[in-house]
């Protein structure tokens, strides 16, 4: 019988679905969520340098190369739990290494633009009740968030919104992407042209002219329609996505957005969240936050946190070769970093922990595999709008979890440095 | 790690008790104040206080120190981490100059000889991260107060005037976060922001809900009150801000009329420093302080908090999304905003107190008016941790409630507005050392129903601090240096037994308790299940089954029943 999970996929962390034990079969699953939550590959047991082992030699072992490095990378923690995430901030702090996350190649630009201007947002609960206007910018969520149109945003039903046809719908971004074909309006921007789009509605938001045309490839009529939908809605949300964090501009694209929204919110009421993709890469960066003050690329090489992403980001780190081990956890960077990156993390030893091999599986010298959070342990995931979630143990396994590993590895550490 | 401890020759100052600064022993077993007789004295470690201070160890009752909101400043300012506080050794590293992280929240309150702290608004939705926090708050005891004021089921309940159904509903919540009380802020208000405005005054209409914050505030204390939670309404009025609100917050006070509690205040109004203020815009502003003393003395049903702002830098963080946005504009700085759910909002904005500000100084002579000019057993001593600027200024705001020459020469510092604006300049009064430990200890406790806090009595939580002053040579009027200084570092904190600072430094970790309160025992929640079902159903983003916090989840849950 079917019982019950909450998806460990993507940032929408979709607490509504099912799976069957008996036949391991999810249901109500999107194809994304569905694809984690079937069987699949595992790392068989833990290895060192391709030989298995048990899971208290490979910490053993892990624990030797952390010691024994002056300044270890501990790299991933968006796709595993709060409580693993706590320990590995605390292993990084002992063994003065970098910490650092997901978000670094991904949302990070957000993250700055928080620093600089805050962030005017809600929950996804407050926006499918209250938002009258939807715009996805630089985000597809019919692709990369499946269930996220429907559980929260464009057809959602809620309080003063009952469904499809209550709202309004915008997509801007390069191509027409799946979701514009569902889109009320389809803005198309030229690529890198976000920053100039957005300073344009600023202008007219304000009841400025804009002597031009067109702006980013979007005709001045066309903004100005944009701009007047944004006055008139009653609570808008912008959406925005990697199609913004990661073009021309970065953090500022976001910047001057949340000024828009700040301008929004004197005529209505308006506000802004990221797309975050991985199922608990908040948590990755919310968790180091209470503990060390920071959310990504932080330093403890002096004993304290220091915060710094154009030098302790992780391909910042390894393409200066300025870490002489690795903990890869939950991510793959040998797949995803520059070949750089790549390069350097092939020349030191790499301990990995992972319940999928990965390509980062073939660099490793020590693997440690680990259990599914979601499926074969339980621990506290925050969804892309912080909301947290216990996600749930539904299988035994023999496979110990992220969090039990890096107990044991912290303690392992703890011993060998003499404490 | 001591099992038993005899604290010798200290000058024991313990109000609850009737204590004034008598010479006596303390004995400690098992965490526990315990008879003399109860130690066995070749086992004991004994501690020699002869001429310092023993008193209870302090209890913030009112502090943001976990949960979305702090965090979210900590993201959005590095420039607050950026003080390093503490290379990690031992202990954890620590940074932070107001906003702290986890592990220097706790430590810095030990080091000050306070060993409880509640955290003042938790959001509902987001109860599994402020657990999260708080379990990574070494060193003292905690707990978190949902928000209330403009949750949809609570709106709901008060409009179809249903206190039965809205006793279920709060005892519910409180279960399911895990939480220690009914925390409301500015109610109504937040509801009405999702619409782009407000409620400042207490007959101003809620949208669509056909009702008032005066109505939800009374019906809150009377569901309260019939629950008989251990601590009352804990209230951030309306109107908080702004020029002239001091009238709102006296109107507020009065809702309380009619209702009492034996053992406690029924309604304990929050950082009225920021809720005190006359005149009719910024230009005229001025203290209302004097009005607010005068109420407050006046009736026996009513406690506040300072909210006292110290000058420097601090951090605005409050459920209050809608004064948020208006201190946005003001100050034109970094605004975050979460709208959450059906259950309210918050907001944080950074800002900073400068003396020669007319304002600044305004607000800063405000709390510490109130502070003296309150009754001491109605008063706490608090700055709304970060809104009025850093707990680790409590020995300042002690130091200068006890000395009229301290104040006079802080006065001097600050913008000449004060002397027209506000009361402080002519106030006389000088606290006692007794009535500041007062402040601190067993009248936080006391207000929050928590028994066996605040007090060095037989029974009593073995939490001490031990300061380098004799309160019978020490003249706090003249030597408040001396007063400042010794609050700031105990000698020892004691925390459960156990010593954790010896000389203003940490000895030793420990993880205190986190204390909920189930009230469920006295209702029957079949009365609200539709209710929720429908809710979750229509309104939620999650399911109702994934909703809330168990216990197990927490690192050392205290469950408190009440009924």
């Amino acid at each position: 019988m079917a019982q019950k999970v909450i998806c460990t996929f993507c940032g929408s962390v979709c607490d509504d679905v099912e799976f069957d034990v008996e036949e391991f079969k999810p249901k109500k699953f999107c194809k994304l969520g569905r694809s984690k939550f079937s069987k699949k590959e595992r790392i068989k047991a833990p290895m060192i340098d391709g030989k298995e082992v048990s899971y208290e030699e490979a910490i053993q072992k892990a624990a030797e190369i952390l010691v024994n490095a002056k300044k270890p990378l501990l790299y991933g923690w968006a796709s595993t739990a709060n409580e693993a995430i706590r320990l590995g901030v605390i292993l990084t702090e002992k063994v003065r290494g970098v910490y650092d996350q997901c978000a670094s190649v991904c949302h990070a630009p957000g993250t700055l633009a928080v620093i600089e201007e805050g962030i005017p947002g809600a929950s996804l609960g407050a926006i499918k009740n209250r938002a009258d206007l939807v715009i996805f910018w630089g985000s597809n969520p019919m692709e990369a968030h499946p269930r996220h149109p429907l559980r929260y945003s464009m057809s959602a039903k809620g309080l003063l919104i009952k469904g499809r046809n209550d709202r309004k719908v915008v997509v801007v971004d390069v191509r027409k992407t799946k979701t514009a074909k569902k889109a009320d309006v389809f803005v198309q921007i030229k690529p890198g042209y976000d920053y100039p789009v957005i300073s344009a509605l600023r202008a007219l938001i304000k009841g400025e002219d804009i002597d031009v045309d067109e702006v980013g490839g979007v005709s001045k009529e066309q903004l100005k329609e944009l701009a007047e939908m944004m006055k008139n809605a009653k609570y808008g949300v912008i959406f925005y996505g990697l199609g913004v964090t990661q073009s021309r501009g970065r953090d500022r694209n976001i910047e001057n957005a949340v000024k828009l929204i700040q301008l929004l919110n004197r005529y209505t009421r308006f506000v802004i969240w990221p797309m975050r993709g991985h199922y608990n890469v908040v948590g990755s960066g919310e968790v180091p936050a209470w503990e060390v003050g920071y959310q990504y690329a932080i330093d403890f090489s002096r004993g304290y946190p220091r915060f710094s992403p154009a030098e302790f980001s992780a391909n910042e780190v390894l393409q200066r070769e300025d870490c002489d081990a690795a903990l890869v956890i939950a991510a793959d960077p040998v797949a995803h970093f520059p070949k750089e990156s790549v390069k350097h993390l092939k020349k030191i030893p790499v301990i990995q922990i992972d319940p999928f091999p990965n390509m980062t599986t073939l660099v490793a010298n020590v693997v440690i595999p680990s259990a599914v959070y979601g499926l074969e342990a339980e621990g506290t995931a925050y969804r892309m709008d912080g909301i947290p979630l216990r996600v749930k143990k539904v299988i035994d396994t023999e496979y110990w979890s992220d969090e039990k590993i890096l107990e044991e590895l912290l303690k392992k550490v703890v011993e060998l440095r003499g404490e | 790690m001591h099992h038993m401890l005899h604290i010798k020759n200290g000058i024991v100052i313990d109000p609850k008790n009737g204590i004034k600064a008598e010479k006596m022993d303390i004995f400690v077993k098992e965490g526990k104040i315990v008879e003399e007789s109860e130690i066995d004295k070749s086992q004991c470690k004994v501690i020699d206080a002869s001429n310092k201070l023993v008193v209870a160890g302090g209890v913030d009752m009112h502090a943001h120190i976990a949960g979305s909101k702090i965090n979210t400043g900590r993201t959005m300012r590095p420039e607050e981490m950026r003080m390093v506080r503490q290379i990690a050794n031992k202990f954890r590293a620590t940074v932070g100059r107001v906003l702290l992280t986890s592990p220097a929240i706790g430590y810095e309150y030990a080091k000050m000889g306070y060993t409880t702290s509640f955290e003042a608004a938790q959001p509902p939705i987001g109860a599994l991260h402020t657990h999260e926090e708080l379990d990574a708050i070494p060193m003292v005891d905690k707990a978190a107060l949902p928000v209330f004021g403009n949750w949809h089921f609570v709106l709901k309940y008060v409009a179809e005037k249903d206190i039965e159904k809205l006793k279920t509903f709060i005892a519910w919540a409180i279960e399911r976060t895990k939480g220690f009380g009914v925390k409301v802020v500015n109610p109504g208000g937040v509801e009405a922001w999702m619409y782009g405005k407000n409620c400042r005054n207490l007959d101003d209409e809620v949208p669509n809900f056909g009702i008032t914050p005066r109505e939800i505030i009374t019906s809150l204390i009377k569901a309260t009150e019939e629950l008989n939670l251990c601590h009352s309404v804990h209230l951030h009025c309306n109107n908080l801000g702004n020029p002239g609100n001091f009238e709102t917050t006296i109107e507020t006070m009065k809702l309380a009329n009619g209702f009492s509690n034996d053992k406690r205040q029924v309604l304990h109004v929050t950082h009225v420093q920021f809720n005190a203020y006359a005149g009719s815009s910024w230009r005229d502003v001025g203290s209302g302080a004097a009005e607010i003393a005068k109420y407050v003395n006046s009736v026996d049903n009513i406690t506040i908090d300072m909210g006292a702002a110290i000058f420097g830098h601090a951090t605005a963080m409050t459920g209050d999304a809608p004064f948020q946005f208006t201190l946005h504009k003001l100050l034109n700085a970094r605004w975050s905003n979460k709208d959450s759910e059906i259950e309210g909002g918050a907001g944080i904005v950074p800002l900073m107190y400068l003396p020669k500000n007319p304002v600044h100084a305004l607000q800063w002579a405000i709390g510490l008016e109130l502070g003296l000019l309150i009754d001491s057993d109605k008063v706490v001593l608090t700055t709304d941790f970060p809104n009025g600027g850093p707990f680790t200024e409590y020995p300042y705001v002690m130091a200068m409630l006890m000395s009229k020459k301290m104040r006079e020469k802080e006065l001097e510092k600050v913008s000449p507005f004060v002397q027209k604006a506000a009361n402080l300049p002519s106030i006389e009064t000088e606290k006692s050392l007794e009535e500041v430990i007062h402040m601190t200890r067993d009248l936080p406790a006391r207000i929050l129903g928590l028994e066996n806090k605040g007090h060095l009595g037989v029974g009593a939580d073995a939490d001490i601090a031990i300061y380098n002053l004799n309160p019978n040579e020490i003249d706090a009027s003249n030597d408040y240096e001396l007063i400042n200084k010794a609050f700031r570092n105990a000698l020892y904190t004691i925390k459960g037994g156990t010593i954790i600072v010896k000389d203003g430094q940490l000895v030793e970790e420990v993880w205190g308790t986190t204390y909920w309160v189930d009230a469920t025992k006295n209702v029957d929640m079949k009365a609200i299940e539709d209710d929720l079902n429908e809710y979750f159903d229509l309104y939620y983003s999650i399911e109702k089954e994934n909703y809330g916090v168990e216990e197990a989840w927490i690192k050392n849950p205290t469950r408190l029943v009440m009924g």
